[in-house]
């Protein structure tokens, strides 16, 4: 970049009014680095499993607190909707639904469906361990 | 890019394919592990390990954290590679994240074949 100092630059991001395209973009970015925290926690429960049942009750017991439910609801938000949003991604790559109407519809059809899959998926776990 | 030699070396398209191929595996490997979910939530180590047994769950679950550990890692490749302007930065970054995966994929594989076994 430093060949060119005076080359003129486009507005910056803030000019901009936020847009569900926009929105929805950086989103897919950010859950991907929350779900990466995720996996590191995965793996170490994984990890606690292994070494005994005196470390996986730890590891459950962290998991079963308040933050633990907290951050396990963040989780599956994230990746609930990096899984949906990456598909609308894919069918990109594909050169599928470019048309603004399609983007935002889809982009649309993405968040609802993240809500209902968190929500389908808590429902359906809390029923098994008994707590509603 | 052009004065810190830390380009995509011509292997920008393999990062761009790998990143597709992995998602695409990604779908019915997250769909099995929120599949698994029932068995899972609230289970005793005693009932952990017994799903363990059946021969599917490890497969699986192996498949799921080498996809998902390489996914990751392309992703935030990018993300460092986007935000992170000066080059020993970035490549201490890179060369970290990529060690880091290593260790994550090792020990994620060796715990599923310890609970299988």
């Amino acid at each position: 970049m430093a060949e060119t100092p005076n080359r003129p630059l486009s507005p910056h991001l803030q000019i901009y009014k936020p847009q569900i395209t926009t929105v929805l973009s950086i989103t897919h970015r950010a859950t991907g680095i929350v779900l990466s925290l995720g996996v590191v926690l995965l793996v170490a429960w994984l990890m606690a499993a292994a070494a005994g049942p005196q470390y996986y009750e730890a590891a459950q017991a962290c998991a079963g607190s308040w933050l633990g439910y907290l951050f396990l609801f963040g989780f599956s938000l994230c990746l609930f909707y990096h899984l949906l949003n990456g598909i609308r991604h894919l069918f990109w790559d594909a050169g599928h639904g470019f048309e603004l109407e399609t983007v935002t519809r889809t982009g649309w059809a993405v968040l609802v469906g993240t809500v209902l899959l968190t929500v389908i998926a808590w429902v359906l776990g809390l029923t098994v361990m008994g707590r509603i | 890019m052009s004065k810190d030699k830390l380009g995509p070396a011509k292997t920008g398209t393999s990062h761009w394919w790998h990143q597709r191929l992995t998602a695409i595996a990604l779908i019915p490997l997250i769909l099995f592990l929120v599949g698994l979910l029932p068995n899972m939530a609230g289970a005793t180590h005693r009932e952990f390990t017994a799903l363990m047994q059946i021969p599917i769950t490890p497969v699986v679950l192996i498949l799921l954290v080498a996809a998902g550990l390489y996914h990751m890692k392309l992703g935030l490749q990018v993300v460092i590679e986007d935000y992170v302007h000066n080059a020993c930065v970035k490549m201490a970054l890179v060369v970290s994240l990529t060690l880091f995966t290593f260790f994550l994929a090792a020990a994620g594989i060796v715990s599923i074949i310890m609970l299988a076994a």
